[in-house]
């Protein structure tokens, strides 16, 4: 048997899962994913054991909702041969174990640092010498952007190489953060300690990592959720999509400097987050979801406060949504900009919106069905054709409309909640874990794996944005400098996702 | 010197009311009518930081950006009151002087040796290249029309043949209304409310600007504006009196800002490479004006 086949959110036995050699582990992970669209690398990390580094490669298929886990024991030292000569799907993954663990590709060809972490294995790599792709031309200009974000948001540094007003090579260098949040996760042993963190991962996708983070623990302890659990979980994370959906047209609209939709559509999102201060005490949902239990029930009231703010956002919406897409001027700004192919999302093995703008289907919500989804809500992914910045925005709009069904037909059967009590959570020795959740963005993965004395060995995290800053850096190209915000904005990715 | 105090007055207020404009027409309430000109004040009472890298062009390029707008207003006449100075061909050396002030703007901005301000200078020179003869051919048919050339003999004998001057004073101000629009790099060819440097015209140029000098360059847009809306209003006061002109021309003035504050509200931004072709209309409209004369004046069959 070459890999173990696992389900979302299910525990297995660490012994389970095979170890090959390294060239079987090779040839079979990319093997797995080559020619295979429904297939794509979720996670890929390496594990320190004694003197020698464990490679875990989970695979997940969209059709049979497995996900396929298979290991390999290198030493370190030595130059192997990488998986992203043969797919680029691994780029990221090969770059991060290079950095974690000192270990050489030969046949890698984009091996740069990726986040710096302090922990790294060469501290000779200093983000100051990071080695950019150049261009020698009198022709061509390099333009620098950031690390200082002009506006308010996080830093990354952006440099374009230039002919005139066209972009030809984007190169994004994130790194600043260095927050070091996989080693916070095993020297922090309380729970709530680490639903913080999970929390925290990224601001703006709080609902979706304590999600992840709380079924996965859930099951590493070999406990059953509560209906109610699953409820609010389900529903959090659509208001949030929601949420950030419109935040989003409303960036949008204002890097076309389209006013109007700019301050509708920013005015129409908060209602969405007061709602979680309503029930959480938090507009970010900090609070809410925690492994085991929830603090804030879920009442009747809430659920018809809920419904009036629907019934309030829809017409408004709706109206506003009419004029913005077949506003010319907005039309002739949105379409045909930052395309990104189908061949290169998936080459790339983007996830969430950035593969489904461009046809291909890639919904953990319907592929690997988590808390309610395919239970009380039977998803249908939203899918567009033409990769480009109009796909993404008609993506939002109509996933923003169909979150706010799944919403409602949530709300028709709100769940009794039990009074939360504080539980013994204990997990389980020398066991494997991934949770996967669809975040507004995107897939997020986590894995945990625990040693022999039921203590986290690994916490690996993933957020969507890992792959997809190499989509926007695709999409940016042959466009104009200028659109450069635009594309960006409607990609809306997460520097502190990538710098965890 | 009645038409530079009042052009002076006006732009107190101008900036106020188009931000005004765009607040109301978003829905919400939006700063005083006096706020940007407080902001203005405010940066004027401040000293400016320099770049070590930046050379004098950068430190006289404000000064002179800004008297260039002045002298420009001067020159500018109200009704049949001539301006401060007033000859025969004044109109060109007003686009001029008004050139010289940018260009010393787009030395400065490539003296601080960024690649961002490079990035801007290049659009602001190609833009304000491309609005030339769009400029040059209404002021050229006005005086076609007219038989004369300065502004003042221009504007004072417009109305004298047929009410078809209305007609043609509509259509220039139409295109004047746009080459304001450009001239200042507003909607919709450049954001001014935008943060984002690289879709940036003009605020890009004057990135490493500050305090008193970024003062007198925020001043000169409120001054831009009110210089072409005067234009606009000449083609209109005509001969009326004093008493009568004077409220027109701020009932003008006021209507110019408002339309600014709309086209900005409901529009898009132009992406960058659709620019040229939308002031190529430009010119082609002020073409229309030309044949308009040609037509009036008999001189085409």
């Amino acid at each position: 048997m070459r890999y173990f086949t696992v389900y979302n959110n299910q525990t297995v036995n660490i012994k389970d899962i095979p170890v090959l050699k390294y060239q079987e582990f090779l040839d079979e992970n990319v093997q797995l994913v080559q020619n295979h669209s429904e297939r794509h690398c979720v996670n890929f990390f390496g594990v320190r054991e004694q003197e020698q580094v464990k490679l875990y490669c989970c695979i997940a298929d969209d059709l049979s909702h497995e996900i396929y886990v298979n290991a390999s024991l290198i030493d370190l030292g030595g130059k192997l041969s990488s998986l992203t000569f043969h797919n680029h799907n691994f780029e990221k993954f090969e770059r991060e174990i290079t950095e974690n663990f000192g270990i050489e590709y030969a046949d890698h060809p984009w091996l740069k640092p990726m986040r710096y972490a302090h922990n790294r294995a060469n501290k000779q790599q200093q983000i100051a010498n990071y080695p950019f792709y150049g261009a020698d031309s009198e022709e061509l200009h390099e333009v620098g952007v950031g690390p200082i974000h002009a506006g308010i948001i996080e830093p990354g540094h952006f440099r374009f190489i230039c002919n005139g007003e066209q972009i030809l090579h984007l190169e994004i260098q994130l790194g600043y953060q260095h927050r070091g949040i996989e080693a916070l996760f095993l020297q922090k042993e309380k729970l709530l300690q680490r639903a913080t963190l999970a929390e925290n991962i990224a601001g703006d996708t709080t609902v979706g990592h304590t999600t992840a983070f709380s079924n996965l623990w859930e099951s590493l302890c070999g406990m059953e959720t509560h209906k109610s659990l699953h409820f609010s979980r389900t529903l959090a994370l659509e208001l949030e999509r929601i949420a950030i959906h419109t935040g989003d047209l409303a960036a949008i609209a204002g890097d076309i400097a389209y006013q109007l939709g700019n301050s509708v559509y920013g005015r129409l999102r908060t209602p969405i987050v007061n709602f979680f201060q309503e029930w959480g005490g938090n507009r970010l949902a900090k609070g809410i979801i925690r492994p085991g239990k929830i603090n804030y029930p879920f009442s009747k009231e809430l659920g018809q406060s809920l419904m009036d703010i629907f019934r309030a956002y829809e017409p408004d919406f709706n109206e506003m949504t009419e004029q913005f897409l077949q506003l010319p001027g907005v039309l002739a700004r949105l379409e045909r900009t930052g395309v990104v192919s189908y061949a290169q999302v998936l080459e790339i093995g983007t996830v969430g919106m950035a593969a489904r703008m461009s046809g291909l289907e890639r919904d953990i919500r319907k592929s690997h069905p988590f808390n309610l989804y395919q239970n009380t809500i039977q998803h249908k992914p939203i899918l567009k054709q033409q990769g480009d910045v109009f796909s993404r925005t008609q993506i939002r709009k109509d996933e923003i409309e169909q979150s706010i069904s799944y919403c409602k037909q949530l709300l028709e059967n709100i769940p009794h909640f039990n009074k939360p009590e504080n539980i013994e959570f204990v997990p389980e020795k020398e066991k494997f874990t991934l949770s996967l959740v669809e975040g507004w963005r995107g897939e997020i993965c986590h894995c945990a794996i625990t040693d022999e004395n039921g203590k986290l060995k690994a916490y690996k995290i993933k957020d969507p944005s890992h792959h997809n800053w190499m989509a926007l850096a695709q999409a940016v190209r042959n466009n104009e400098i200028s659109d450069f915000p635009v594309c960006n904005k409607s990609f809306n990715l997460s520097y502190c996702g990538h710098d965890l | 010197m009645l038409s530079f105090s009042i052009i002076i007055t006006v732009s107190i207020f101008f900036m106020g009311i188009v931000v005004r404009t765009k607040s109301l027409a978003s829905g919400r309430k939006g700063p005083g009518v006096m706020q940007p000109i407080k902001d203005i004040i405010r940066l004027l009472r401040k000293g400016a930081v320099f770049s070590t890298t930046t050379s004098y062009i950068f430190r006289i390029a404000p000064s002179i950006y800004l008297a260039s707008i002045l002298m420009a207003i001067l020159m500018l006449p109200h009704g049949n009151l001539p301006g401060f100075i007033s000859f025969g061909g004044d109109f060109v050396m007003f686009a001029y002087i008004l050139g010289m002030g940018k260009f010393m703007m787009i030395i400065a901005s490539l003296d601080t040796g960024s690649s961002f301000e490079g990035m801007g200078a290049s659009r602001e020179a190609l833009f304000s290249m491309l609005i030339e003869p769009a400029f040059f051919i209404v002021m050229g048919s006005l005086a076609l029309f007219t038989g004369h050339t300065s502004f003042y003999d221009i504007f004072s004998t417009l109305h004298f043949g047929s009410h078809i001057s209305y007609l043609i004073g509509t259509l220039a101000a139409f295109v004047l209304v746009f080459v304001a629009m450009i001239e200042n790099s507003r909607m919709p060819v450049d954001d001014p409310k935008t943060h984002l440097e690289l879709t940036m015209i003009h605020e890009v140029m004057v990135l490493d600007n500050s305090g008193f000098d970024l003062g007198m360059i925020l001043y000169a847009t409120p001054l831009k504006f009110v210089m072409y809306g005067t234009l606009i209003a000449n083609f209109f006061i005509g001969e009326l009196p004093l008493q009568w002109s004077i409220p027109v021309f701020f009932i003008i003035q006021f209507v110019f800002a408002v339309t600014i504050g709309i086209i900005e509200s409901f529009s898009a931004r132009f992406r960058m490479s659709h620019n040229p072709q939308f002031i190529f209309i430009l010119t082609s409209v002020s073409l229309l004006i030309f044949f308009g004369v040609l037509l009036v004046l008999g001189k085409f069959i």
